[in-house]
């Protein structure tokens, strides 16, 4: 795997790479590894040094830092800005490093001993409101998704080391779902984030008929008033909407202005 | 000779899902400290689903672990419906077992190729085995690739499934890449044969600790997703008293809970379903046993890798059985009602891992009022804890270096393929 590429007659140059986890599910780095067709390929565009969960060997002396997961404890601060400081480029893997995840939805309580107890009772365990890596350290750059869509991922990858722009789609999901000819969800009386969220997973969810729960973030062209004026008109109750929006965390801007204006409780 | 000093410490072991240290120290042939320490961050799932509405829990719970969330989907999903007396269609539960069998087939090779074999074949990962053993790598990825496109048929999506929900699918398989499907699982199966020839090949060590083994229990077949459960103790319970057969605890050397039953520990996973429920298992997976010397009740924990290669042929016919049940009948309704009441629900679904439990209690709304998850490798930590200290005992009795006594340890840990982020959740 050591032959020299070239792209446009310059000199490709294989990058080292570390993968890293803090608090997560570990399903964003098993997405590289789901990509069993192009598995291999892949790997020969790069130098793989640090992957706990696939290889024995590690090394501190990479180029590119991928970093899957919150903060949840003072421990991975401190990898993390280890991570930062090793690493020329640092990539925010999944919704977890991007937004917090799914983890931040402990954060609405907004009482973590009522959070410890709840699990482990009076057994001592140390937890910090659940952050993304933005909260801590400069990100280079973040792929979205809850997991994270191997495709973009190959691709966003591939144009990184051969330093081609990335872009990511400003337009919501509809765009992709009317592209696949879906059926609306909100047709068959099933709420979806569709119209808000960023594109980029080519309308994953509701192509399997399933509402879409907003993993990826907020698209930047969305019109957030005038999607939950559909969701009113097409009597969808808030408490839905709330749940998938509050989900992931890349929409807690508009949870917190919705929680402030219903005078609702998390 | 010599009296034996070593000094092994892992911190954060890899190629396992999680992070865990291994500190072993032996002074002058005296074993002064061997331990499995659980370092992992808790998110607390427990705490996230309180004061959600029922549709959220499957969808939530699947992300306690990006492996098995097919598993934790489908016994979120089977807690609801228990809870609110719901019985699912022949139709569902039968592509839920498709999907859960694919899930086992997909995690167990990622487990027995990616994680466990490299030691085997002297290596740190399974990078240098693309060059050394190519073939290899290629029928892993096969395997693997395969199982992974049934999931993302049947359930939408390899991990963290679209399609599964309370009372069924929100879409059916296409019938015409169903039978696709059965095809390359036909095909798929001299694979098996070649995975067994080079498990063959394969020097497990002979270390033996005897331990009470804990899974569902089999009426007809070998059980992946509800029922009653068994110890090879002689316990046996009901679904719903799974507290009395975890028996959770806390220990200062873990953030995840613990487990014990009988004994000072137990042990879940591929090897205690083999153990409780082997006379269900398909011929060609028996005989796959046989070969590689696995018979009941056997209490050596290197020997869960071979448990689940001979799973992997067992989930391989049956799916295939499946396909035919499925392709055979026309489809019904995909998605029954929902009527949310309050109550208490349990699921146990057998995991690549082992039996996992979810127990969730509902208001007359369909809201959560608490949740709790039992997982497989919270129930395997102090039974990991105690083989390593029965472990280093056997590395001073059989006077191995710090090398071998380090390699060994991995070895052990990673045979559990435990799960240690799911175990924390
Ligand atoms: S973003 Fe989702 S899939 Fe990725 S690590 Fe977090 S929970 Fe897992
Ligand atoms: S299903 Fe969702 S993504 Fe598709 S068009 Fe409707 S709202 Fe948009
Ligand atoms: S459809 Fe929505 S929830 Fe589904 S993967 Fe795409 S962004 Fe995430």
């Amino acid at each position: 795997m050591d032959e020299k590429r070239t792209f446009l007659g310059v000199d490709v140059v294989k990058p080292r790479v570390g993968f890293f986890e803090l608090s997560s599910c570990e399903g964003c780095q098993l997405q590289l590894l789901n990509n069993e067709a192009t598995l291999l390929d892949f790997l020969s565009m790069v130098e793989v040094v640090n992957f706990r969960e696939g290889m024995t060997e590690k090394s501190d002396a990479y180029d590119i830092a991928f970093v899957e997961g919150s903060i949840t404890r003072k421990d991975e601060e401190e990898r993390l800005l280890a991570i930062r400081r090793n690493a020329t480029l640092v990539v925010a893997l999944g919704s977890c490093a991007c937004f917090g995840g799914v983890n931040q939805l402990k954060n609405r309580f907004n009482d973590l001993e009522w959070v410890k107890k709840e699990v482990y009772g009076d057994h001592p365990i140390d937890t910090q409101e659940t952050k993304p890596l933005s909260a801590i350290i400069d990100v280079d750059l973040e792929i979205y998704g809850c997991p994270i869509k191997k495709e973009e991922v190959e691709t966003i990858v591939t144009n990184l080391i051969l330093g081609k722009a990335i872009n990511h789609p400003k337009y919501p999901i509809c765009m992709e779902c009317k592209a696949r000819e879906n059926i609306c969800l909100f047709d068959l009386g099933e709420p979806c984030l569709g119209p808000v969220t960023r594109a980029g997973c080519d309308a994953w969810c509701p192509s399997n008929r399933l509402g879409c729960w907003g993993c990826r973030g907020p698209a930047p062209a969305a019109n957030m008033a005038q999607f939950l004026e559909i969701c009113k008109a097409k009597d969808i109750p808030m408490e839905r909407i709330m749940d998938r929006l509050e989900c992931f965390g890349g929409f807690q801007q508009s949870v917190e202005q919705l929680r402030t204006k219903e005078g609702s409780k998390p | 000779m010599k009296k034996l000093t070593c000094n092994v410490d892992i911190k954060h072991l890899t190629r396992v899902e999680g992070h865990g240290n291994i500190k072993i120290t032996i002074q002058d042939g005296k074993v002064a400290e061997a331990r499995w320490e659980v370092v992992e961050t808790p998110r607390f799932f427990e705490a996230m689903l309180v004061g959600k509405h029922y549709e959220n829990a499957p969808y939530i719970c699947g992300r306690i672990c990006g492996i098995c969330s097919i598993g934790h989907t489908l016994a979120s999903i089977r807690t609801v419906e228990n809870c609110f007396g719901m019985e699912p269609s022949t139709q569902t539960a039968k592509l839920r077992l498709l999907l859960k069998h694919m899930e086992t087939l997909q995690s167990h090779i990622l487990h027995v190729y990616f994680l466990a074999a490299p030691d085997f074949l002297g290596v740190g990962s399974v990078l240098p085995l693309t060059q050394s053993h190519p073939d290899v790598v290629q029928r892993a990825l096969r395997l693997k690739l395969l199982a992974n496109d049934i999931c993302d048929e049947v359930g939408g999506r390899r991990l963290h499934p679209t399609r599964t929900v309370v009372g069924g699918f929100t879409m059916l398989p296409d019938k015409y890449r169903m039978q696709q499907f059965k095809s390359r699982l036909k095909t798929c199966l001299p694979d098996l044969t070649d995975s067994a020839e080079l498990f063959k090949s394969f020097a497990f060590p002979d270390f033996t600790r005897e331990t009470e083994f804990v899974s569902l229990k089999g009426v007809n077949d070998y059980p992946f997703i509800g029922g009653d459960l068994i110890s090879t103790d002689g316990v046996n319970k009901k679904e719903h008293e799974y507290r009395t057969m975890s028996n959770e605890y806390m220990d200062e050397y873990s953030t995840s809970k613990l487990s014990k039953l009988s004994r000072q520990s137990l042990a879940v996973g591929a090897l205690a379903r083999f153990n409780n429920n082997h006379v269900h298992l398909e011929k060609m997976a028996k005989d796959v046993a046989t070969m590689l010397g696995l018979t009941p009740v056997n209490h050596n924990p290197f020997m869960n890798n071979v448990a689940q290669l001979v799973e992997c042929v067992h989930v391989v016919l049956d799916a295939i059985r499946l396909i035919d049940e499925i392709l055979s009948t026309e489809y019904q309704a995909e998605r029954q009602p929902v009527t949310p009441r309050a109550g208490v629900g349990v699921g146990a679904v057998e995991v690549p891992r082992g039996i996992l439990y979810h127990c969730l209690e509902f208001d007359g709304d369909g809201r959560i009022i608490k949740g709790d998850c039992v997982i497989p490798t919270s129930q395997n930590h102090a039974n990991i804890f105690h083989d390593i200290e029965e472990l280093a005992v056997f590395c001073v009795e059989h006077g191995k270096t710090d090398r071998e006594t380090e390699l060994l340890a991995e070895m052990l840990v990673r045979a559990y393929d435990p799960c240690i982020s799911c175990s924390v959740h």
